[in-house]
């Protein structure tokens, strides 16, 4: 994968040279970047830095000898260091260790969960990116039009309901008043797809804006470009200049927005699936922080904080594939 | 953009700071999107300022569950009212507990969100000017606290130090001090190469007071901006963690908490719940609308 304007400036096996430095000092902070978080969250929850491990697993109505038995029984009366070392090689191999609320090993609960957010991204992220990007190409292309005012206003209305209100607001309507749609999502009796409408409505509502919105300004910033000005000034039809011109280079700005989300919406699939009782990833994550099961919270974050990373570090080495003008250093 | 000063901080520096935020409204004439942001928050800060005189009942006393809005109150003893929003499943009135939760909105977002701007505008200033070293390691733990997907780090915080007001101001200013640190660190590393900069290090001054007295009063346009949705984001914040039973402990009224506290009855009695998210979503898209309109004004300038 050589980018095609490196190859020109330095010749192709420099240009190869540059990229795969880039590539692997992105993967080298990535992984640097896990190590850091993976310390922070083991200080936090099993140090004692933040109240005793014993008492947060076992709950405040333990006697002292029981705490001190599960602390020799699970190896606690070790050093620090050789602890999160064994940790981490643990983590490495995907051995989550026990999940005290669930009394089953973390991977067997995290993993179907995992795959049942997927499939909420997956929807989410189909039908998101096409709807943001027509309606930020629109409203960009004449900048200050009624379409691009009302576009603009539209997404500035729906980034400001958070998702807890418009899963609210949304139930209200869809389930309470029209009785269109079933109000939980447990999908207690095999995959209903009409239990996935309301997830995925109200979390498209949120985040759509907020790309459309960069691809807003990025299409506006491409339009003012002198290159663009003299394809319109030659004759070539609008249409045209737009899809064959403007296009290729208004989309890569977005393109690194919409990876971001990847980030924030691991943030919003916590409320969404906790409104609705569906059984993903985020609301197990918020079970497991309210009932202090420091196994599963530990696997959680790790995985959460691991998909941000790596949607970052994809973000960012197709960011510089796609755009000539960032420089390597 | 931080090159021609924002027409927010263009009025001459000899005139005070009243005549100056004057021609600040005066400005937002030129956005219409802008005022209506405006007109939004001032009619909630307008209502958490004057709440004891606004709400009708003590917004935590139980007086009758359940009622319907525009229930009408009559009891044995004492004056009796109307409940205009009716009451949640304990009997207490919501208009009285909306009103008096918009002051616990208006006051922790903004104090978390100036805590944020104070870590955030020391740690930026400090990267931008020093560079080096300074700058590497601050921007290496901006880049990994900017990794977690930002709920999960409220929730993990939240739940190993307990949900407290200073709790939660601490887990807001630990997830936004990176962001601002970036912007500011940005703007410094384009203002520091400025004349006055120069001229200040030659007479002598110290890089303290060329960083807060020279450097960032210049910054603080796009500052400005920011600050505004930062706001809306810091509001969000405070009412997913009432909203996910983390937030501001009971019984004070909380938006985010009202919801939680209802939404299972949402059902039958679907204004307890409606009626602090329409309160909720319209203070964020105050701040939306007004940063949108800022950001318009000094652009066109």
């Amino acid at each position: 994968m050589v980018v095609p304007w490196i190859r020109d400036a330095l010749g192709p096996r420099r240009a190869l040279h540059a990229m795969l430095i880039f590539i692997f000092k992105r993967l080298g902070f990535m992984a640097i970047t896990m190590l850091l978080v993976s310390a922070i969250l083991f200080a936090l929850l099993e140090t004692g830095l933040t109240g005793d491990v014993a008492t947060r697993v076992l709950g405040p109505y333990v006697s002292q000898e029981q705490r001190t038995l599960w602390r020799e029984q699970h190896g606690y009366d070790r050093p620090v260091p050789v602890r999160y070392a064994e940790w981490v090689g643990r983590f490495l191999q995907g051995d989550f260790g026990e999940s005290t609320r669930f009394k089953t090993p973390v991977a067997t609960v995290l993993w179907p969960r995992l795959w049942n957010t997927a499939i909420l991204g997956f929807w989410v992220f189909i039908l998101m990116v096409p709807l943001s990007i027509v309606l930020g190409v629109l409203a960009g292309m004449r900048e200050g039009s009624m379409m691009d005012r009302t576009i603009s206003v539209i997404s500035i209305i729906t980034t400001s309901v958070p998702e807890f209100a418009s899963t609210v607001l949304l139930s209200f309507i869809f389930v309470f008043s029209l009785k269109w749609l079933p109000g939980t999502s447990g999908m207690t009796s095999g995959f209903d797809w009409q239990q996935l409408v309301l997830p995925v409505m109200v979390l498209l509502l949120y985040y759509f804006g907020y790309v459309a919105r960069m691809t807003r300004a990025s299409m506006a910033e491409v339009m003012t470009t002198d290159y663009i000005r003299t394809a319109i000034l030659k004759g070539i039809p609008y249409r045209d200049v737009i899809l064959k011109h403007a296009l290729r280079n208004a989309l890569i700005a977005p393109f690194t927005v919409i990876m971001l989300q990847i980030n924030f919406l691991l943030s919003g699939v916590i409320v969404v699936e906790f409104f609705f009782g569906y059984k993903g990833f985020g609301a197990l994550l918020l079970e497991a922080s309210l009932n202090n099961d420091v196994n599963l919270i530990e696997a959680c974050a790790m995985i959460s904080v691991c998909i941000a990373v790596t949607s970052q570090t994809i973000a960012d080495i197709g960011y510089t594939y796609l755009n000539p003008r960032i420089r390597f250093s | 953009m931080s090159n021609s000063p924002s027409p927010i901080a263009s009025a001459p520096g000899s005139a005070n700071w009243l005549i100056r935020a004057l021609r600040a409204i005066a400005l937002l004439r030129e956005s219409p999107v802008g005022l209506m942001g405006a007109v939004i928050i001032t009619f909630w800060v307008l209502v958490a300022i004057f709440a004891p005189l606004i709400a009708p009942f003590d917004p935590n006393a139980s007086l009758q569950p359940m009622a319907k809005p525009f229930t009408e109150f009559l009891p044995i003893d004492g004056k009796p009212g109307t409940f205009w929003l009716g009451t949640d499943h304990l009997g207490r009135d919501i208009l009285s507990r909306l009103v008096w939760g918009s002051r616990a909105v208006l006051f922790y977002a903004p104090v978390a969100t100036a805590a944020a701007y104070a870590v955030g505008i020391m740690m930026g200033l400090a990267a931008g000017y020093y560079r080096g070293w300074i700058d590497e390691v601050l921007s290496r733990i901006g880049d990994i606290i900017l990794s977690f997907p930002v709920l999960v780090l409220y929730i993990i915080v939240i739940a190993t130090l307990g949900a407290s007001p200073l709790n939660i101001i601490l887990a807001i200013v630990f997830a936004s001090a990176p962001g601002i640190m970036r912007i500011v660190r940005g703007l410094v590393l384009d203002l520091r190469n400025r004349d006055y900069v120069a001229a200040a290090q030659t007479r002598g001054e110290s890089a303290f007071r060329i960083m807060l007295v020279e450097i960032l009063p210049n910054a603080r346009g796009p500052l400005i901006v920011d600050a505004c949705l930062r706001l809306g984001y810091v509001i969000i914040t405070i009412g997913v963690l009432g909203f996910l039973g983390l937030g501001l402990p009971p019984p004070d009224p909380d938006w985010g908490g009202m919801i939680n506290e209802t939404r299972a009855m949402a059902s039958i009695f679907p204004h307890m719940t409606v009626v602090p998210c329409v309160a909720i979503s319209s203070l964020i898209l105050g701040f939306n609308l007004l940063a949108d309109g800022l950001r318009e004004i000094s652009l066109r300038d």
